[in-house]
């Protein structure tokens, strides 16, 4: 249902002219601000497309305390981002079959695509990992971003040559781990978390898998 | 147009696969394009158009646009947008460029002003507020940006799209601050400026309307923000919401000092 | 009726450089819709130039040219005052003339 933009104005002047009143002193409390950006929040999205502003309001508190953190501008002390790493490694879905690493033709595929999930998609789009956006992977594709670390020759520089050998048995987990799930192993990483929250599914995470660590993979050479 | 870019980015592409020619890195050559648009800025054409509608009498009431106060008094158009937003007596309500245009349209032209924020970009009513705001913000082109942040409400404003700017949300974990916090990072190949501070002249805040080569398209900041939010896989930000106004007092302060270049050319 | 051209038309010494910026979609006739249907080909296909009614260029373009095109161009003999017209022409039949005069 679309909102009208001008009838919440009323009710926000109020919140306004009470936060004032609360805050006599001058200015509004910190409280105050975080509870006014939230009344804000709801009252200037709105459903659209596919997205559901509930996908904004319902945040979790992964996001809550980092959001905080950045706003603070302090980083997460150590023991919350420790806490915050637990909860979201306990919810990392390791593979079903055991199988770690799908076909990197298909993990570069995915990585290129930028698509899906905007409010201008729909359920047909074909939702794609964003990696390029972030990282460089396959040395060829020369337009790569810089927001996250380079991936090329990921496998080999872990020393990678053989996937399924028992030497790497923590590389090719904590890759997996990484994919899925960023937080992790970061708790308030920039990177978004693919498999978690249902970005990709199993099969497209198995292929970026794939993508990094096969020795035959592009980003390898 | 799109064939004009494919053009540029297969030339580019065949210049890096051959070494022993004279090698250009990606970033020079997308920086000799950007400088060959910027003579004729389509801008121009989006300009000429909203000066006409600011003259024009339109709507029930049957009145133009010339006694609209932007900020520094009925009429006055020059040096108002680098003060925008700002906190309005006559609403009680700090508005941006685009909001207030809604405002006018209002109260002095009687238009439809709730119908106009719920239409999409480039249609209807859409395309004359795009081309009224191109205008006004031409009248501020090279002038410093300077908000003011002396009334309550525009401080207030400033700290919740301090905090707007910050918030993390959807399938993602999106904020603005996830492509836009931080010095010399890119997103693919296009530079993103950091609008925690001030991010220099004509950047950013500075470089919005702008005219965009890729897709022919005039963009006001509000379509900005909405397609930001867009890719952020957030819901659809209202035109002229609080939320987009709240973000551009925390984008406007930051840039404050910067100049303005707007309208802009961009890819 | 297409929207109007924006003519700046600068004299130094005995040249005048005139900059011209066109209002049009210029549709080369291979772009699909979200839908799948070509868009119909739509592009200026004459542009004429005069200085003071003499024609100084004619182009004839084809749909490689971009949207909202912008044509720069010097002609020699040209001093403050004279008057510059652009006219374009395209494919549909449309057409539309704008004057300005020389700085």
């Amino acid at each position: 249902m679309k909102k009208i933009n001008f009838k919440p104005r009323l009710t926000l002047a109020l919140v306004l002219a009470s936060v004032f009143v609360l805050g006599c002193a001058g200015a509004p409390s910190v409280a105050d601000l975080n509870l006014l950006t939230q009344q804000i929040v709801k009252a200037s999205f709105r459903d659209e497309g596919i997205v559901k502003t509930s996908a904004l309001l319902n945040t979790d508190e992964t996001n809550r305390v980092c959001s905080q953190a950045d706003v603070d501008g302090k980083p997460l002390d150590e023991k919350t981002a420790k806490a915050i790493e637990a909860v979201n490694l306990q919810a990392v879905k390791w593979p079903s079959d055991g199988k770690f690493l799908g076909d990197w033709k298909e993990g570069e595929k995915i990585a290129q695509n930028g698509r899906g999930l905007t409010f201008t998609d729909d359920d047909k789009t074909v939702v794609g990992g964003n990696c390029y956006n972030c990282h460089q992977l396959d040395k060829k594709e020369i337009s790569f971003g810089t927001i996250g670390p380079s991936l090329y020759n990921y496998g080999k520089i872990r020393g990678v040559t053989n996937p399924s050998s028992p030497e790497v048995k923590l590389i090719v987990e904590y890759t997996w781990g990484k994919v899925w799930n960023a937080k992790a192993y970061n708790a308030c990483s920039n990177m978004p978390r693919v498999g978690h929250n249902g970005i990709l599914s199993e099969a497209q995470v198995r292929h970026l898998v794939g993508l990094l660590l096969d020795p035959k993979s592009p980003v390898n050479q | 147009m799109k064939r004009t870019l494919t053009t540029v980015l297969a030339a580019l592409s065949l210049a890096c696969s051959w070494p022993s020619l004279a090698q250009k890195t990606a970033s020079q050559g997308i920086d000799e394009y950007r400088a060959m648009l910027q003579d004729g800025n389509p801008a121009d054409l989006f300009e000429a158009k909203g000066e006409g509608l600011w003259t024009q009498k339109r709507g029930p009431k049957n009145a133009s646009l010339e006694k609209c106060d932007l900020g520094k008094g009925p009429g006055v158009y020059k040096g108002a947008f680098v003060e925008l937003p700002k906190y309005f007596a006559d609403t009680g309500k700090v508005q941006d460029l685009e909001s207030r245009l809604l405002t006018c349209m209002d109260t002095l032209q009687g238009l439809n002003v709730t119908e106009i924020a719920k239409t999409g970009f480039g249609k209807g009513e859409q395309i004359n507020m795009t081309a009224l705001a191109t205008f006004i913000a031409a009248e501020s082109k090279g002038m410093k940006f300077n908000l003011s942040q002396a009334h309550p409400s525009e401080k207030t404003f400033y700290e919740v799209g301090k905090r707007l700017f910050f918030q993390r949300g959807g399938p993602h974990d999106f904020a603005c601050a996830s492509c836009h916090a931080e010095d010399g990072k890119r997103i693919r190949l296009q530079d993103l400026p950091n609008l925690t501070k001030n991010p220099g002249d004509g950047v950013g805040f500075a470089a919005w309307p702008a005219y965009r080569v890729s897709n022919g398209q005039m963009w006001g900041m509000q379509q900005r923000l909405n397609d930001c939010y867009r890719q952020q896989r957030f819901p659809y930000p209202g035109f002229a919401s609080d939320a987009t106004i709240a973000l551009g007092v925390y984008l406007g302060v930051n840039s404050q000092g910067s100049a303005s270049i707007a309208p802009a050319i961009k890819r | 009726m297409a929207d109007p051209m924006r003519i700046r038309a600068q004299a130094a010494g005995d040249k005048a450089t005139v900059r011209v910026l066109m209002s049009h979609e210029m549709e080369s006739g291979q772009r699909k819709d979200a839908a799948g249907k070509t868009v119909p080909a739509w592009f200026i296909q004459e542009v004429t130039a005069t200085l003071n009614g003499k024609p100084v260029l004619s182009a004839e373009w084809g749909p490689g040219v971009s949207k909202n095109p912008f044509l720069q161009f010097v002609v020699k003999g040209a001093k403050a005052g004279d008057k510059v017209a652009v006219t374009w022409k395209d494919n549909k039949g449309d057409t539309r003339t704008d004057e300005a005069t020389v700085s």
